[in-house]
């Protein structure tokens, strides 16, 4: 019983979505790019929540935990990501949720992904990157 | 009955209407078919950017519907197809405007003024998010924001640090502002009076297109109601004490960016404009005593052929509105004057020197589509701001078409090109159908407020986005002809230290003005903005009292409330 109880709870955890929660840190309101990645996500089979524009790192990790998702990818073009993706994951950790995978996309100068990675984001897709390297990406890291 | 039209319409007559069918018949049926076998065509089927099929050929059979007189006519006249005035650049270029701007207001003055050194013609002006968004610098949503994307203003101290040794009765400014126009207006009002220059003798534009930013941009702070009131006291204002300034400036530009086809941009853009229209009349005014001071904004995208037509599609039908719809008397009325932006989200970060060329076709597209005014983007801004040396290419670029391509001495030279004007009506026919069912939504409020044109817009970018994926569409140096990337390439930063300079900047002037002068003026702004009076004086006030930007919106806030996306 207790056996055969653990044996669904385990299939059930592994038919489960990926839960990504795609948000838009900050005061820029470009999000083409985001809107694009969370359809593909999508079609990708993931659950994928879209803050809209305008979100503080505040509210985007108090969105993380509560919809209890698995990714956050940040997207900002405005050139304030390294305040405002460090913080999102500072915030992460400070609630217990360091487990949960930050990447983020935008118009990301070569030089500042050393240290965006640094301050513990996974990875970043520059201008370019196409919708299939994210969607395998979160998929391989996933797992 | 279609030969009948043929008859009356097709320059060539019926006869040689049937004539040439029967031509191209047999030419279909042997030279071209015969060839096809040897040669397929690249593609089964070629489309447009808007999902419009591209004919193999246009000859004077898809002309056949064309009224020289009523479809084109001469340029300066309606339906202003061939142009918005007689000469067009045979006697002036159009204006070549950088938009500019970023980190602190000394920065952007000396970035201006390496411009102007260059041969620009006129300013743009480019703010940061907290300017248009209307934080002062040192608000806590600001910060990682100040100086990024644009120059910080917080007070009227910055604005005349900004246009320091720049005569204001000499240049024409354009400030890309949306919620927060009516400061900066004040401002550069202020400023103007503080140099001696009449305000009588202002020229510029203030963007205050509230309308795209819910559709596509996001700089809103009001709900649209509040928005659109504040809009049509500056048309009001502008008619009085600045006749000579653009009171708006509709933008299609960044639906285009977010992703829209030609023929939504096109669409969206005067469905907007219409509202604005709607607007202005419901406040009061007069037709005639505004529609000639609206002015435009458009991208030039990749598209050569389509970007064109676009351009003169949408100046003829503007036209065809403002006359059958708003019943203008003055045919100034019905002019659609436009300044266009090549397409920033055509940049590529891989092989950044491709973006000059590609930038030179659509500023090309946009000359030969009549534009009053050109930026043209620099090859870096994928990846950031743009250099100096960068910034010099693409300036240079204006002046190459305007002295050396020869395209700038005939008016409207691909006009009468069988494909230019097929596809000139096929966009405006398309447009038309947008703008039906936006009328028939209640307007363009009702569909922003429904989400359709976001929902539109985000279609089209998802399946451009797919298209380029699977590589049915092909981006030079991304999906095909890519080479390696050679690393540390030189970009613009903009440093920290902006941040905390401004900061202190600020306190420094908060420290020093009449506190209570100032309390009073934001008071005086609460009180129009809670009334019937025209906000814009009481605000120019406030902005000379030493009222920030921060403190003027926080004002209209408490009044107006926020917008929420939905």
């Amino acid at each position: 019983m207790n056996k055969n109880f653990c044996r669904k709870n385990f299939f059930r955890r592994k038919a489960k979505k990926i839960r990504v929660l795609i948000a838009k840190p900050g005061l820029d309101g470009h999000d083409r790019g985001a809107k694009v990645v969370v359809r593909a996500l999508r079609d990708a089979g993931m659950e994928v929540i879209y803050t809209g524009i305008r979100q503080t790192p505040e509210a985007i990790a108090g969105a993380a935990v509560q919809e209890g998702v698995d990714f956050v990818g940040l997207s900002c073009l405005s050139g304030a990501h390294n305040h405002l993706f460090a913080r999102v994951v500072r915030l992460l950790r400070k609630k217990g949720a360091a487990n949960i995978a930050v990447f983020a996309g935008g118009i990301i100068p070569a030089a500042d992904i050393p240290g965006l990675k640094k301050a513990g984001i996974k990875e970043i897709f520059p201008p370019g990157a196409s919708t299939r390297d994210i969607t395998q990406w979160v998929l391989r890291t996933a797992q | 009955m279609k030969i009948k039209s043929a008859k009356k319409h097709c320059p060539a007559g019926a006869k040689s209407g049937a004539k040439l069918k029967s031509h191209m018949r047999r030419w279909e049926a042997l030279a071209l078919k015969k060839s096809l076998v040897r040669l397929p065509e690249r593609r089964a089927r070629f489309v447009g950017d808007s999902g419009m099929e591209i004919k193999r050929l246009y000859t004077p059979l898809d002309l056949r519907e064309n009224d020289y007189l009523r479809d084109l006519g001469f340029p300066g006249e309606p339906p202003f197809t061939r142009g918005a005035q007689p000469t067009m650049y045979r006697s002036r270029f159009w204006t070549m405007r950088q938009y500019a701007g970023f980190g602190t207001a000394q920065e952007t003055n000396q970035r201006y003024r390496y411009l102007l050194k260059h041969g620009q013609t006129g300013l743009s002006v480019a703010f940061d998010l907290p300017t248009q968004i209307g934080y002062d610098c040192d608000h806590p949503l600001a910060e990682g924001e100040v100086g990024k994307v644009g120059v910080a203003i917080s007070t009227l101290q910055d604005a005349e640090d900004l246009f320091r040794g720049i005569p204001l009765d000499k240049v024409s400014t354009s400030m890309t502002i949306n919620s927060t126009a009516a400061i900066l207006l004040a401002m550069y009002i202020a400023v103007a009076e503080k140099q001696g220059v009449r305000t009588e003798s202002l020229e510029g534009t203030i963007q205050n297109d509230i309308l795209k930013e819910y559709a596509a941009r996001g700089t809103y702070i009001y709900p649209p109601r509040e928005s659109m009131r504040v809009i049509t006291d500056i048309f009001a204002f502008c008619r009085k004490r600045l006749p000579k300034f653009n009171p708006i400036s509709i933008s299609g530009y960044h639906i285009r960016e977010a992703g829209s086809s030609a023929v939504q941009e096109a669409a969206f853009t005067i469905a907007n404009g219409i509202a604005y229209v709607e607007a202005a009349l419901e406040s009061g005014m007069d037709v005639d005593s505004f529609a000639s001071r609206l002015s435009f904004f458009f991208n030039a995208h990749n598209n050569f052929l389509e970007e064109t037509a676009k351009f003169r599609a949408a100046r003829r039908l503007w036209a065809s509105i403002m006359r059958d719809r708003f019943k203008t008397r003055d045919p100034k009325s019905a002019v659609m004057r436009f300044h266009v932006q090549t397409a920033g989200s055509t940049l590529t970060a891989q092989q950044p020197d491709n973006n000059i060329v590609r930038v030179a076709f659509q500023a090309m597209s946009a000359v030969m589509g009549g534009a009053q005014s050109l930026h043209t983007n620099s090859r870096d801004e994928a990846l950031a701001l743009p250099t100096e040396d960068s910034v010099r290419i693409a300036l240079r670029t204006q002046q190459l078409l305007a002295h050396e391509s020869g395209i700038a001495d005939t008016i409207d030279p691909l006009g009468g090109s069988y494909a230019v004007e097929a596809l000139t009506g096929e966009i405006e026919a398309g447009a038309r159908e947008y703008l039906k069912k936006i009328a028939l939504m209640g307007g363009a409020v009702k569909a922003i407020e429904a989400g359709f044109m976001q929902s539109e817009i985000a279609d089209s970018a998802y399946r451009h986005q797919r298209e380029v994926e699977s590589g049915n569409r092909v981006v030079v140096g991304v999906n095909r002809f890519q080479s390696p990337e050679p690393p540390g390439r030189q970009v613009l930063r903009v440093s920290p230290s902006v941040e905390r300079r401004q900061r202190r900047k600020l306190a420094v002037f908060r420290r020093k003005r009449n506190l209570r002068r100032a309390q009073a003026a934001l008071e005086g702004v609460k009180n129009a903005a809670g009334g019937t009076d025209n906000v814009v004086p009481p605000i120019l006030e406030a902005v000379k009292s030493g009222a920030t930007l921060g403190e003027i919106s926080d004002a209209l806030r408490e009044i107006f409330g926020e917008h929420r996306e939905i």
